[in-house]
């Protein structure tokens, strides 16, 4: 597959990027590339310039910070799913990471660029809506932030701004006697997620005191589940099936292989066992 | 050698395989070569109104832009052919190009020339096509509907050919008199055949000599030679040479003669140098000639003893939007003749309609005909055996064909050489370890709660096969347009080495190693010592391919054929050496010995150098030591086997979990184990996928929705198991080396086997069929239909 003719930049820093964005119309910036090269390819996207920060080694790395996780934007699904810090303080994410593709697009494959993209089968989105994780960009303007739930507008939209660059990825700390799971339905061509549910389930004093629902591949962005009828109950198998059975979504996503429907049923389905494997987590 | 025919030598093809060597059609690179692409219909049925290469004849780099029109300035045939022709067949015409009219998404219009391959698409893209829209039709039970767009003026109705084997009335009076009945509606899913290698070809035209040189990705470079001259670019076949450099796989798909690589022929041609196109994986995917796509209505009638009395079959088969080369014998020929599987039935009857749709075509891949067939019959022998309440197994040996009923004559023309079906079905309950799967079964179904969610399922599949399609001159009587035999030239040189050229091209399978094993056993020299050459019309005399699972049985006994010729030959020289009666010579180990004088002997390399020297030579003898063969079988051989699926079935989510897999097979001899054992595997994988996951779907409109692999799902090595496989050995009795075939045993024994065991799983919740693939939408469907 052969792509359209472009120009391609290395950016040094993450100005000099910014730089480029400002100075190349409908540039685009390229970590991984394998969501972008794809496309490019396929003559889906056909960028007159691409702007490789790859090589921004400011933005990889997984660190403690502010009683959280900061993760760099170009930080591959290789490096979050064997980190120790996120083992410790948030394995969830690195259980999703360790599900996306295969060792490859693990290898190249980076948390701000799946993110940036948005695909609704992708692995984290779900995940960081359901840890509440806020997504810092920067714009020659200055630096903000927005919460992941806020962050997917819709299939393939975000909060990117066309100015702006994804630097990092701010995870909060865990609650003691928090269980996560992250449980995948994955497409037997594509390898995303069809179906993909994260849970978390907090027990204190064998009292279940926060819960939570993300489903991802339902919808265009990820779908959360009010599941705030556990707080309190006894996390039983019928209450978490009752929980996840709220899993609702206007207009659900459907194609040859799966349709709206059986999405649906599946989420809720995974919703339930995600919910479960959280609760003997916990 | 001794000991070197039914040992696990490894294949000598790796090194270079592995370690990125191999060179494929791709990797050569030819000075002042030019890179073509072609463009393609984005409509399935549009009439060109008109095409505008301006932009792209002067976009910087481009060296041509050729149509339909400089097809018919060339004053070449520029068609398509269709190699098999049935009674009152429709053969519309397949232009190279298309003139007027585009028939499916992928139709060739037009072709770009560039100095590099990406302005060749960057100006693709340039060439202005003006469409008018048709309505399509893809689907092949639509096509037949009143009213349905037609795909050629000239085949009304859709339909391509109407053909039917086996007789009806008797099958009529079973059914009339049937103590059970079991029937089915059944759809047989449209595959794409995904050879890792993309096809391709380098055409360098040589106006000097007049001499056309085509590399490409072939199985049967004559073949292609003999369809590109006569219909496609109207050469000589002598000025011609297709070679075929390493092939990356083909499934079949590299059989057929397509447009495109004639299309680089001409382009060369007129441009008088190298041109070279490697297809997208998007344009295997629109243009290879897809395989199955069946819709079937099929029936069988059970005596009170549960003993077949009959079956009935009524397939619509589609084509595609032309016929591809072996298009039209694949659902007749190779299918209707296979419906009597392992079982003696005593009436059947099959009725298949080739249907036009506008779609890619439809041809021979892996297994062609066979697998369909296999699934009409082993899909009806799961449902007999609980209609007759036999069971799967007892149902099935009661109708085996009886081993000492061989030959056996079946109702749809084939002649069964040999087989013995009882002992490999035997084994694979052995293997499985039947009783205990059946009690873990039965505690799940009684178990309402928890585990009940997962269910087991048990699912088998007896299978018949037909390989090494002959004799020539029985195929020719039935519509082939080719022989079907095998060539082999083996060459002893002067020092006692050997040199090989066979018809069989190879495209993947390991032909050098397992033909040097047959010439090392043969001639007891040792494989090191054996060429084997292959895939060049210049350097093999003629030779039909490799396909339908022939090699081993066809090419590998046209060498068996020439061994023993020089053998013969070695012999007269060896006699007339060492003074004594060519009659009372043997030949063992390499050696030529006196019988009973066990120190008068001498060695192939003696004899040899001997043939070659020719000073001290019998009289009457030609100097050298070769011998040609041209081998024509007596009939096909039959390969046979069971194989046994056991499945776990999530009925909240419809997911299937394959458990085990064990395959008996019997493919007669067998000359290299680890090469048998990876035909199997690969043909396993092929067949539960097509169970399970592959699908080439069509939407109404007729744009391929599945054309991508991120939407066409081939199996991967995670979705797979470990397979569990053993042989019983029925040695073919009409060819020397008692060889069948095991190319597509594996995908033509699986998906029977798949889907029985699915079936099997949801039997408390009432499924008797689901079609395939068993997307776990479709199998969580099925659970909660009413
Ligand atoms: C074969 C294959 C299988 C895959 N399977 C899965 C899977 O199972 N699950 C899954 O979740 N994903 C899967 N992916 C996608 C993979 O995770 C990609 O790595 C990811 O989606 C994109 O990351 P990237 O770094 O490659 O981004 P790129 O392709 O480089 O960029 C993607 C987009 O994001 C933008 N972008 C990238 N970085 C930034 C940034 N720092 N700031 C602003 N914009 C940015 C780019 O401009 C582009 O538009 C798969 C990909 C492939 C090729």
């Amino acid at each position: 597959m052969y792509p359209a003719q472009f120009d391609y930049r290395r950016a040094g820093s993450v100005d000099e990027a910014l730089g480029l964005l400002q100075e190349h119309e409908d540039a685009k910036l390229m970590a991984g590339g394998h969501s972008l090269i794809p496309m490019m390819k396929l003559r889906l996207a056909q960028p007159p310039v691409v702007i490789d920060i790859g090589r921004l080694d400011e933005l990889k790395g997984i660190s403690e910070a502010g009683g959280g996780v900061r993760v760099g934007a170009l930080t591959t699904h290789a490096d979050i799913a064997a980190s120790d810090i996120l083992a410790a303080s948030c394995p969830v994410l690195a259980e999703a990471a360790g599900h996306i593709g295969d060792a490859q697009v693990r290898n190249r494959g980076t948390i701000g660029g799946n993110i940036a993209h948005a695909d609704p089968g992708s692995d984290l989105p779900p995940v960081l809506v359901l840890l509440g994780a806020s997504v810092h960009l920067q714009s020659p303007s200055g630096a903000r932030s927005v919460a992941a739930a806020d962050f997917f507008q819709d299939l393939l939209m975000t909060d990117v701004g066309e100015d702006e660059i994804l630097t990092h990825v701010d995870v909060p700390a865990r609650n003691a006697g928090a269980g996560a799971a992250y449980l995948k339905f994955e497409h037997p061509a594509s390898g995303y997620a069809v179906v993909g549910a994260a849970a978390s389930v907090t027990v204190q004093h064998g009292r279940c005191t926060a819960a939570g629902l993300v489903v991802g591949g339902v919808g265009a962005v990820p779908t959360a589940v009010d599941v705030s009828s556990l707080i309190g109950a006894d996390l039983s198998d019928d209450a978490i099936a009752t929980a996840a059975s709220g899993l609702d979504t206007e207009d659900p996503l459907g194609d040859i292989f799966a349709s709206g429907d059986y999405r649906v049923h599946v989420g809720k389905v995974y919703g339930k066992r995600a919910l479960a494997a959280a609760r003997d987590r916990a | 050698m001794a000991g070197v025919l039914g040992t696990s030598i490894k294949r000598r093809e790796d090194p270079a395989l592995i370690t990125g060597r191999g060179k494929y059609t791709d990797d050569l690179l030819v000075e002042g070569m030019a890179h073509a692409a072609i463009v393609r219909s984005p409509y399935a049925h549009a009439r060109i109104r008109g095409i505008d290469t301006s932009a792209a004849k002067t976009y910087p780099g481009v060296v041509a832009v050729l149509t339909a029109r400089d097809v018919a300035a060339a004053g070449i045939p520029g068609m398509v052919p269709v190699g098999w022709l049935l009674p009152d067949l429709k053969t519309p015409a397949h232009p190279m190009i298309a003139a007027d009219t585009v028939r499916h998404v992928g139709d060739a219009v037009a072709v770009v020339v560039a100095e590099d391959r990406y302005v060749a698409r960057d100006a693709a893209e340039r060439v202005a096509v003006d469409y008018e829209p048709l309505d399509a039709v893809a689907d092949v039970v639509a096509a037949l509907e009143d009213g349905a767009p037609a795909v050629h003026d000239d085949a009304p109705g859709n339909v391509a050919f109407d053909w039917e084997i086996g007789e009806k009335d008797p099958v009529d009076a079973a059914f009339a008199q049937a103590a059970h009945t079991v029937e089915l509606d059944l759809r047989n899913n449209r595959l794409i055949p995904h050879a890792i290698e993309p096809r391709a070809a380098l055409a360098s035209y040589d106006s000097s000599t007049g001499v056309m040189t085509i590399h490409m990705t072939s199985q049967n470079p004559h073949v292609h030679r003999l369809l590109m001259t006569l219909a496609s670019l109207g050469m000589p076949e002598h000025k011609v040479r297709i070679v075929a450099p390493e092939v990356g796989g083909g499934f079949g798909s590299k059989i057929h003669h397509y447009a495109d690589e004639a299309i680089v022929g001409l382009c060369s041609l007129k441009l008088d140098r190298p041109v070279k196109w490697t297809a997208t994986r998007t344009e295997t995917n629109l243009t290879d000639a897809h395989g199955r796509d069946h819709s079937t209505h099929c029936a069988m009638a059970f005596d009170g003893d549960g003993r077949i009395t009959g079956l009935r079959v009524d397939t619509k088969a589609a084509m595609g939007a032309y016929l591809s080369t072996f298009a039209p014998a694949v659902p007749t020929y190779l299918y209707g003749t296979l419906m009597s599987g392992q079982y003696d039935i005593p009436a059947i009857h099959c009725h298949v309609t080739g249907v036009f749709t506008h779609t890619a075509p439809v041809d021979a891949y892996r297994g062609a005909g066979r697998p369909e067939a296999t699934f009409v019959v082993e899909r009806l022998m799961h449902l007999a055996g609980e209609a007759t309440g036999l069971g799967p197994i007892e149902v099935r040996k009661r109708n085996f064909v009886p081993a000492d009923a061989f030959p056996y004559q079946t109702q749809v023309a084939l002649a069964y050489d040999s087989g013995n079906y009882g002992p490999a079905m035997d084994r694979a309950l052995e293997m499985i370890g039947y009783d205990d799967l059946c009690r873990e079964q039965a505690s799940r179904r009684g178990n309402g709660n928890g585990n009940g969610r997962r269910q087991m399922g048990i699912g088998f599949s007896s299978y018949i096969e037909a390989c090494g399609l002959a004799p020539s001159a029985v195929v020719g009587s039935l519509g082939a347009q080719a022989g079907q035999w095998e060539s082999a030239d083996v060459r002893v040189h002067p020092t006692g080495s050997v040199t090989v050229y066979t018809g069989s091209s190879s495209h993947g399978q390991g032909h050098e190693t397992t033909f040097s094993q047959i010439v090392a056993d043969r001639l007891g020299v040792a494989p090191e010592a054996v060429e084997v050459i292959h895939g060049d019309t210049d350097l093999v005399q003629f030779g039909m391919g490799t396909y339908g699972s022939r090699s081993a049985a066809v090419g590998g006994s046209a060498i068996a054929g020439s061994v023993d010729k020089i053998i013969e030959k070695g012999k007269k020289i060896a006699a007339h050496l060492l003074e004594a009666a060519a009659e009372d010579l043997e030949y063992e180990d390499g050696s030529f010995r006196v019988a009973g004088s066990p120190d008068r002997a001498l060695g192939l390399g003696d004899v040899a150098l001997q043939a070659y020297l020719a000073h001290n030579y019998p009289d009457d003898l030609e100097p050298g030591l070769s011998a040609t063969t041209f081998y024509d079988p007596a009939n096909f051989t039959y390969p046979f086997g069971t194989h046994v699926c056991v499945v776990e079935v999530d009925t909240e989510t419809g997911s299937i979990e394959l458990l085990r897999y064990a395959a008996v097979d019997d493919v007669g001899n067998v000359i290299n184990p680890m090469i048998v054992d990876g035909q199997l595997h690969g043909g396993l994988a092929q067949g539960i996928g097509q169970a399970l996951w592959e699908n080439a779907v069509y939407d109404d409109s007729g744009q391929l929705v599945s054309g991508s692999l991120m939407d066409y799902a081939l199996p991967k090595i995670h979705n797979l198991i470990p397979f569990e496989l053993d042989r019983t050995t029925t040695p073919c009795p009409h060819n020397p080396l008692g060889v069948k075939g095991v190319g597509e045993a594996g995908a033509i024994a699986s998906p029977p086997a798949v889907v029985n065991a699915v079936v099997d799983a949801l039997k408390p919740f009432g499924v008797t069929h689901i079609d395939m693939p068993l997307t776990p939408e479709k199998v969580w469907r099925a659970v909660n239909a009413d």
